[in-house]
Order: structure tokens, then sequence, then C-alpha cells
């Protein structure tokens, strides 16, 4: 059984939602949903500061960096230099070596281009960089990407803000029997039950972004990711009943009248 | 007066201008940006040292949300 310390690149956390900073209405919305998800690491994308609006407010004014743990992301990148440019601005930003990398293939699915993914994640780690890679649950690549020098393995339930919850439970299962570093399901996820299921599979992690910042009410929602990830954590280590084809009655019928 | 590219717009700055003034022009010194200049990155301790040319494409970063 896997211990209940949640320890990913060095860093302890306690809670093992981890949630994104796209999609909310406003800053303050998701500065409100993140305090709300008890999440310790957020998601952060690179992006060109406007040169227009100087008043403009930055995510940094809501969040703060030196509280809670940016995950700088490489959305939008197709391929493995866009994504190592991202990376590396991100971390002269701040000094940041923990990060997330993904590089697409598709446009329309936005499913992980895994030859790109794989060529740089062995230069990131080359580069001292901690990489948290986003990627298909293939077990096989999972199992490249472990052995290439990745913190954490991060297959997708489903497309990217699709929320059609986890498609290939077996294959997720696979990666989280055979990996060493920790699997966090990321992407895809439609609702707290889909989380729940995710960790009883005995997932050390979830990333969330869209089923929250889209929910009618996101602060609401984060709360509710909150609660179903520390059921589906405690529902796994608690370890199932088993399934039977046949009823069992839960009354003794000793003494029945 | 020197015109370079900025984030990918034109505009017009003094010349001998460094990416630090720069970085005042736009009240972002004490932000968590960082700064590209021609294709190489540019550290901190460097915005006073490294002054601009004509024609030079400078990208200023910053951290926004995403997933």
């Amino acid at each position: 059984m896997k211990k209940n310390i949640f320890k990913v690149a060095g860093k302890s956390l306690k809670s093992r939602l981890i949630v994104g900073t796209g999609k909310y209405k406003s800053f303050s919305e998701t500065a409100k949903a993140i305090t709300a998800s008890g999440a310790e690491m957020v998601t952060v994308a690179v992006r060109r500061v406007n040169i227009l609006d100087k008043k403009k407010p930055l995510l940094t004014d809501f969040l703060n960096p030196k509280k809670i743990i940016y995950l700088p992301n490489t959305a939008g990148c197709f391929n493995s230099k866009e994504a190592l440019r991202t990376l590396r601005l991100a971390r002269e930003m701040g000094g940041w070596k923990l990060v997330k990398l993904e590089v697409l293939g598709d446009k329309k699915t936005l499913y992980p281009n895994m030859i790109e993914t794989i060529k740089s994640t062995k230069i990131l780690v080359k580069e001292g960089f901690k990489v948290m890679v986003y990627c298909t649950d293939d077990p096989l690549l999972a199992k490249k990407l472990e052995d290439c020098g990745a913190s954490a393995i991060m297959p997708l339930a489903s497309p990217i803000g699709s929320g059609l919850g986890l498609q290939n439970k077996i294959n997720i299962s696979l990666i989280i029997k055979q990996s060493k570093v920790p699997v966090i399901v990321d992407a895809g996820i439609g609702t707290a039950s889909d989380a729940t299921i995710a960790m009883e599979l005995g997932c050390d992690g979830v990333l969330i972004n869209s089923a929250i910042a889209n929910a009618k009410n996101p602060v609401l929602m984060a709360k509710a990711f909150k609660d179903a990830v520390i059921s589906g954590r405690n529902s796994f280590l608690a370890g199932r009943m088993q399934k039977n084809y046949f009823a069992s009655a839960s009354s003794p019928m000793k003494g029945l009248i | 007066m020197a015109k370079i590219q900025l984030n990918g717009k034109k505009i017009s700055i003094k010349s001998n201008f460094s990416i630090y003034d720069l970085l005042n022009k736009y009240k972002l010194t004490n932000k968590k940006v960082a700064i590209e200049h021609n294709g190489a990155i540019i550290l901190k301790k460097n915005y006073k040292k490294k002054h601009l040319k004509h024609d030079d494409k400078v990208e200023i970063v910053h951290f926004i949300g995403g997933g």
C-alpha cells in the first residue's frame, strides 16, 4: 500500500489536489476558488505582458507565489523548442525548477505529442529542472518518461477541458502499479466524482482546471473537489470490498422470527 | 531614438535605453517578469548593463492563469 504522504519532487504537500488557474472570470474568483480547494500547488502559464495596458492586474497580485507553489506549464506549446523556451523563461522569472511539461500534438484534441515530450523531458532533466509531465495513458510511454527522470507522470483522463472523465481506468491502473514516481491524473476530469474514482484507483493526486473554473459556482465546486479527493484517497487506503455476483445479506439470519 | 519590437509591437525608445529603462517605462521593475532579448534570456543582474539597439526584439513575459 502506498503511504499517505504526497511528496512530489522533494516537496511534501498536504493536499493531493492541484488546480489550474485558467478560465476563471476574474483573478478574485481564481483566488477564492483556490482557497476553497485547499490546493497548495497551482499551475500557471507564461505569456507576454500586455504592454498597452499598464494598469492591468497581475495574477501574482492575487496569488502570492511565496504562499502557494506555482507550477509553470507549457500549455500552448506544440514542439520541444517552444516548451524549452517557455520553461527557461519561467525559471528565470523566479527560480522555478519544478515545472509542468506539456507538448501538444493536435489542436483539436490537444493530445500530447509524446515524441517531443520525451525529447524535452530528457533536456530539462539534464538542465536541472524537476519535470512533471503531461502524457498519454500508454503505460510503456509513462515508463519511458520515468526512466528519463520525470518527477511525476501526469496521464490524461480524457482530452483537456473535455470534462469526459476517466476513460481508461485499466491503463491508469497499470501506470499507477508500475510507477515509482507520483502519478497525477491530469486533464479531462469533469466533476467531483471523477476525481474520487481516480483517487480510488490509487493515483497520488489529480490536477483540475476546467471542471472548477467552468462550473456554475466555481468556489463551491472547488470545495467539492477538495472533499472528493480526500474521500477517494481514504477509500483507496481503506481497501474496497470484493465484488460478488450474488447478494450477501447484511443482517444475520440467526434469531429470525 | 531607436525602434524596437517589444512583445510583437513596434515601439520607439530613446537611444542607449537599457532593459531596466524599458521595464521602468512599463512599471515592471518590481514585478515577476522574465526578459528575452534577440532570442536570449537576460539575467536580472544584467538588466542595467544590457542596452537596446535599433531593430532589437524584446519579449517581456509573466505568469498568467493557465491549466
